[in-house]
């Protein structure tokens, strides 16, 4: 057993882990933080993504000892009590979801976009930039909307073309 | 995935006494070695992660040569301005492989030790005849992608960074899966005084020089230089994703590609 600590959404944690724990395990299990979800398990489909240290990442493919002392948000560390984050309200306003398994995948990389293309990507970038989150019901149609209309209430300046 | 020692070393000397076990095995960014792992397609006894090491990480031109340290994770490599001005070409492969969050953890280092014959990475170092500089030597890209998954890095050594001369013109185009997004087949070429490279990868069951195509793009450097020019099919692989006489054709419109975007 090994001892990691790091900060999850704000709060310092602590716990004796095996190194092979992943840290998608060490969130859902231990931290009982089960909005993180496993999709595919091998690094595809992006329903894991949180920010380590301000960076969108696969937990699925990351050990939880690589984040000793680490920062991570996670799809519960975004919203402001009770009212949602903006991109959450996006996704429920236009209907960005429908089963909802990818969806905290979705909106944590949907959060990492904008944070990197400035607050208004166009749809192209949206496009290729969800080119690690899978979703198998929606078509991405209003996914792709949801994170556009989320990237310009998130209030993060524009941004020249990055890409 | 079976369990194992995870240790992080603060220097390159103790990770290298460390690696010197043939069952550890080095952690860098963990997007090839993890999901291996997973698999038991590996099962190390001990993991040894290199990010706690300073002097790993990096950008920075010297001279005519670009330094990119092993450490570099695919975004920063994508993203650097050093990076962009000087071979543009380079930060647009580095932003071309996986996807996001791929790249925000995968390195340049840990991409060309495993040399997996569809990466991408390899086909800069081969194609703009860089150095790879480990905590031993320094190892021309020519020697250094030995075959499939196997390199000349021995036991106990790392690579610190990789050394990129300057082109005037280089470009990479590649042909991807759609489902791994790993190079169905990936053209680089780059033209540097007289000297022309065209490497390949994907294509073959390693990265390889196309010393035909470079001999015909050393007379006049233009796409049309490459018409009836081909690499043989008998040597590429040939397997579910693409027989081997499509990855010949392949190669054929990735180089052209490439030099248009050189």
């Amino acid at each position: 057993m090994t001892t990691v600590a790091m900060t999850v959404n704000g709060d310092s944690v602590s716990a004796d882990v095996e190194p092979r724990t992943l840290l998608v395990q060490f969130l859902r299990e231990n931290l009982l933080l089960t909005g993180t979800h496993v999709g595919c398990d091998t690094s595809q489909c992006g329903a894991c993504v949180v920010h380590v240290n301000g960076k969108a990442v696969k937990a699925c493919t990351m050990l939880a000892v690589q984040c000793e002392g680490a920062e991570v948000t996670t799809i519960e560390g975004l919203a402001d009590g009770d009212a949602l984050h903006p991109m959450q309200a996006a996704f429920q306003e236009h209907h960005g979801l429908q089963c909802g398994f990818c969806t905290p995948g979705m909106i944590m990389s949907a959060v990492d976009i904008v944070n990197r293309h400035g607050g208004a990507p166009d749809e192209a970038t949206i496009r290729k930039q969800l080119d690690g989150n899978i979703c198998r019901c929606t078509g991405y149609h209003n996914i792709v909307k949801a994170v556009a209309a989320g990237g310009a209430a998130m209030d993060v300046p524009a941004r020249e073309a990055a890409e | 995935m079976y369990d194992f020692a995870f240790h992080r070393p603060a220097s390159i000397r103790k990770a290298a006494s460390l690696a010197a076990d043939e069952d550890a095995k080095l952690l860098a960014g963990g997007q090839t070695l993890l999901p291996t792992m997973k698999q038991r397609l590996a099962a190390p006894e001990a993991l040894i992660d290199l990010s706690g090491i300073e002097g790993l990480t990096g950008i920075a031109m010297k001279g005519r040569t670009l330094h990119v340290g092993a450490m570099s994770r695919h975004a920063e490599v994508a993203e650097s301005p050093v990076v962009r001005e000087a071979i543009p070409a380079l930060a647009a492969l580095a932003g071309g492989i996986g996807d996001p969050h791929v790249r925000n953890l995968g390195t340049l280092g840990g991409s060309i030790a495993n040399n997996d014959p569809a990466a991408d990475y390899p086909a800069a170092c081969l194609g703009l005849g860089a150095t790879i500089a480990t905590n031993k030597r320094r190892i021309p890209a020519d020697d250094f992608f030995t075959g499939m998954f196997e390199t000349a890095l021995q036991d106990g050594e790392i690579i610190t960074k990789v050394l990129f001369p300057v082109p005037r013109r280089a470009g990479y185009a590649k042909f991807a899966n759609p489902a791994s997004r790993y190079a169905l087949v990936g053209v680089f070429v780059s033209k540097r005084s007289r000297q022309v490279r065209v490497a390949v990868t994907g294509a073959g069951p390693g990265v390889f020089r196309a010393t035909d195509m470079e001999e015909a793009l050393s007379k006049r450097f233009a796409a049309r230089s490459l018409d009836g020019v081909s690499v043989p099919a008998g040597d590429l692989n040939d397997d579910i994703h693409a027989s081997a006489d499509y990855r010949a054709h392949l190669v054929g419109v990735m180089a052209k590609r490439a030099v248009d975007a050189a």
